[in-house]
């Protein structure tokens, strides 16, 4: 999908000037953080049946990180670590880093944290942005604690801001909450390509990413590869209704204020013709729809 | 003897409990003001001094006057002694302790002939060594060389142990062989302290009296340009109770606002009682750290933490244990083959990792059971229940058969036949079957997911 396809908004949602920057930026894509600088506060939404979500929230900080190095000086060889939190109750659910299996890149360079309780993983994960000495910060958190609410998420962003050190943060089995994090992805598993000379084994690792909030982006939904040590990112999917019979609740889900309005709009443009007295009722519903919209909004 | 069995042969015993570690510090002090009589000074054994005076006895009039002066040094602080000069240390302890107090064995006397009359307890031997010298006749130093050296080196080769061999503490009491000492070195630990004019009861004094404390102790480690690693805080309270509170750093430092932040959580159960009327701050472990810049803290706010006041606040915060680093350790089982360690240490060297085996991106704690339809005895799996949910298998790979470490682990252990495999939906798993049908080792094999792909 290119950006002129994006459907014009209706004049009833152009009043709200703060989403119009969106629609007019650029789209993500692999190694802009060479162009625009890392993401600093990164949200990862993954289950725990899977480890999809850690491999994509590395495989994202990983290529930031070579992109942005690239920016820099390809010179200076940065070594510096990366700090991993773990609440415990995530560790028992998705298991701790295992070393062997961690990137070649990262195999030295991961110093783990494991909390009792989510509060002090995210007093770990504030003074591990603080550190100089830190490549990224990556979090594991499981659930909703009463504890990760919009302030803390805000304090987490502001750390991020002010130390220019990434955070990935990984909500696991977690619902959409309120948060200042610049970008939420939502991670699951895709089937992998096949593998050059055992087409019955797993082949590299594949993922399937929606950004479904972001600041500087618009959202969407890719399908990540990692080949070598490049991510690549493709927005073709092939059977797009199977994957929406895959995964019934995606919209249901979407308690963000933007996510629903911007359901609402492709809902609108992408109606069928209709007779008089139907697109009168629908004209009415519609209306009805946006007070309603609009009364979540506000 | 017991001590009932004493009191019953003489009731008017005096009695005094033993006080091992009260005498070791005595003895350690009275080695550090013995160096009043040489340069260096050992402590030897639970009850003696060993003082070099080589070339420092013409500054008190001679040999005899020297030791004039200890007996006289000692008598006026009333402890009982028995000194000698020789030669050798062995030789001068042997004379101390078996020959008449203030004995002194010139350089140029024959040592053979001066000492032939001790006893062989002389010689610094373990007490079953010296009963076995004694059933062989040989009582005194003398009657050692009496009989063929080869003769005792035999019976003795077996020991090592200077002290359980005559033939060695002969050669070191005539100076054949060197014996090296250790000599007492006096350490001053960096202390600051504050004595309060009224006892505080409040934190907001406490806290600031600790912060005036970090600042002198900053200024006196500046000092000695060292840095501490171990920091311990003494509240004396009114009532005479004394509160410790202890740290460990990361690094060495003497970073003020540091430290008082590292103790700020240590000080929140601290129970104050009527109140504290002393604060001591005691390094009890430092290094050597350079000059360096002085307003890290004003940095840190701008810059950013270093890595090891990272380490230092987290393990205040969540104990020394929480914070590890990944390190690898040599054995072929999947879960022993990591372990976590102090995140500034030197990374354990290592044998390389194999490219072509797949390892997950994480590993469960421990191992879960799962339900697995597959071809028996050793097919590939079909399809499995996890946690309540059920899988099916659409790609394989394996097995790679990982076998129980023999040297370490009960002959009953199973071997193990890891697959990689690939869901449905795309979901990349590490599972194992634990045994094979017929191994002996048990009846139908279990299956377990151990770990989970990217």
């Amino acid at each position: 999908m290119t950006q002129t396809a994006i459907p014009p908004l209706p004049a009833t949602v152009s009043d709200d000037v703060a989403t119009l920057p969106v629609w007019h930026s650029e789209r993500w894509r692999p190694g802009l953080a060479a162009v625009q600088g890392k993401a600093l506060h990164s949200e990862v939404f993954t289950s725990s049946r899977e480890a999809t979500g850690i491999g994509a929230a590395l495989a994202l900080a990983l290529d930031d990180w070579r992109s942005a190095l690239c920016n820099d000086d390809k010179a200076v060889q940065d070594q510096r670590n990366v700090l991993w939190v773990q609440t415990r109750e995530a560790a028992r659910l998705g298991g701790k880093p295992y070393r062997p299996g961690l990137p070649p890149d990262l195999q030295s360079r991961v110093v783990h944290v494991l909390t009792d309780r989510p509060e002090d993983a995210l007093f770990a994960l504030e003074e591990g942005l603080r550190c100089r000495e830190l490549c990224f910060v990556i979090g594991e958190i499981a659930g909703n604690p009463k504890g990760l609410d919009f302030t803390a998420s805000r304090r987490l962003t502001l750390t991020a801001q002010k130390y220019e050190v990434p955070l990935f943060l990984l909500r696991i089995d977690a619902e959409r909450e309120l948060s200042s994090a610049r970008m939420r992805w939502e991670v699951t598993a895709a089937p992998s390509a096949e593998p050059r000379w055992n087409a019955q084994a797993p082949g590299d690792p594949s993922w399937r990413g929606e950004l479904f909030r972001a600041r500087a982006h618009p959202p969407g939904e890719w399908i990540f590869e990692e080949i070598g040590t490049r991510l690549e990112a493709r927005r073709d999917l092939p059977n797009d209704s199977s994957r929406q019979s895959d995964k019934p609740f995606s919209v249901a889900r979407h308690t963000q204020p933007y996510s629903a309005h911007t359901n609402v709009v492709e809902r609108l443009s992408f109606r069928p013709k209709k007779t008089a007295v139907e697109s009168a009722n629908t004209a009415l519903s519609e209306q009805l729809h946006f007070r309603q919209v609009q009364g979540n909004r506000r | 003897m017991m001590l009932a069995d004493a009191r019953t042969l003489c009731p008017e015993i005096i009695t005094a409990v033993a006080d091992p570690a009260g005498d070791l510090v005595f003895l350690e002090k009275l080695a550090v003001w013995a160096r009043r009589w040489g340069p260096w000074s050992a402590i030897d054994g639970t009850d003696g001094l060993l003082v070099d005076v080589t070339a420092v006895a013409h500054l008190f009039g001679g040999e005899d006057k020297l030791l004039v002066d200890v007996a006289a040094a000692f008598t006026q602080r009333e402890v009982d002694m028995r000194c000698a000069i020789a030669p050798t240390a062995g030789a001068a302890w042997a004379l101390a302790h078996h020959a008449a107090s203030g004995t002194i064995l010139q350089q140029h006397e024959d040592m053979k002939a001066r000492l032939g009359e001790l006893p062989v307890e002389a010689l610094r031997l373990d007490q079953d060594i010296v009963t076995v010298l004694r059933r062989l006749g040989l009582k005194k130093l003398g009657e050692l060389s009496t009989i063929d050296s080869d003769a005792i080196n035999r019976r003795f080769r077996n020991r090592k142990s200077p002290s359980a061999n005559p033939l060695t503490r002969l050669d070191q009491l005539l100076g054949r062989i060197p014996e090296p000492l250790l000599p007492v070195i006096p350490q001053k630990v960096p202390m600051v302290q504050r004595r309060l004019l009224e006892p505080i009861r409040h934190r907001q004094l406490l806290d600031q009296v600790v912060r005036d404390l970090a600042g002198d102790m900053a200024r006196e480690l500046e000092g000695r340009g060292e840095g501490a690693r171990g920091l311990e805080l003494g509240l004396w309270r009114v009532d005479g109770e004394v509160v410790t509170r202890h740290i460990e750093l990361a690094a060495a430092t003497r970073e003020a606002a540091h430290i008082v932040r590292l103790f700020a959580r240590k000080l929140d159960d601290v129970d104050a009682g009527f109140g504290i009327e002393m604060l001591r701050l005691r390094a009890i472990w430092t290094e050597k750290l350079a000059l360096d810049q002085s307003d890290i803290e004003t940095a840190s706010q701008n810059h950013g933490i270093a890595l090891s006041t990272l380490v230092d606040r987290l393990a205040v915060r969540l104990g020394p244990g929480a914070i590890t680093r990944l390190v690898p350790f040599p054995s072929h089982i999947p879960e022993r083959a990591q372990r976590g360690q102090s995140p500034l240490e030197p990374e354990p060297t290592s044998q390389g990792q194999l490219a072509f085996h797949k390892r997950p991106l994480k590993l469960l704690d421990k191992a879960e059971r799962i339900a697995v339809l597959y071809a028996t005895p050793d097919g590939y799996p079909k399809r499995f229940r996890w946690r309540g949910e059920v899988h099916d298998i659409k790609r394989v790979e394996g097995p790679e058969r990982i076998a129980p470490e023999w040297w370490r682990e009960r002959g009953s252990t199973r071997l193990r036949d890891y697959y990689r495999i690939e869901d449905q939906r795309g979901r990349r798993y590490w599972i194992y079957r634990l045994g094979i049908i017929g191994d002996g080792r048990g009846d139908m094999p279990d299956w377990y997911l151990q770990g989970l792909f990217a």
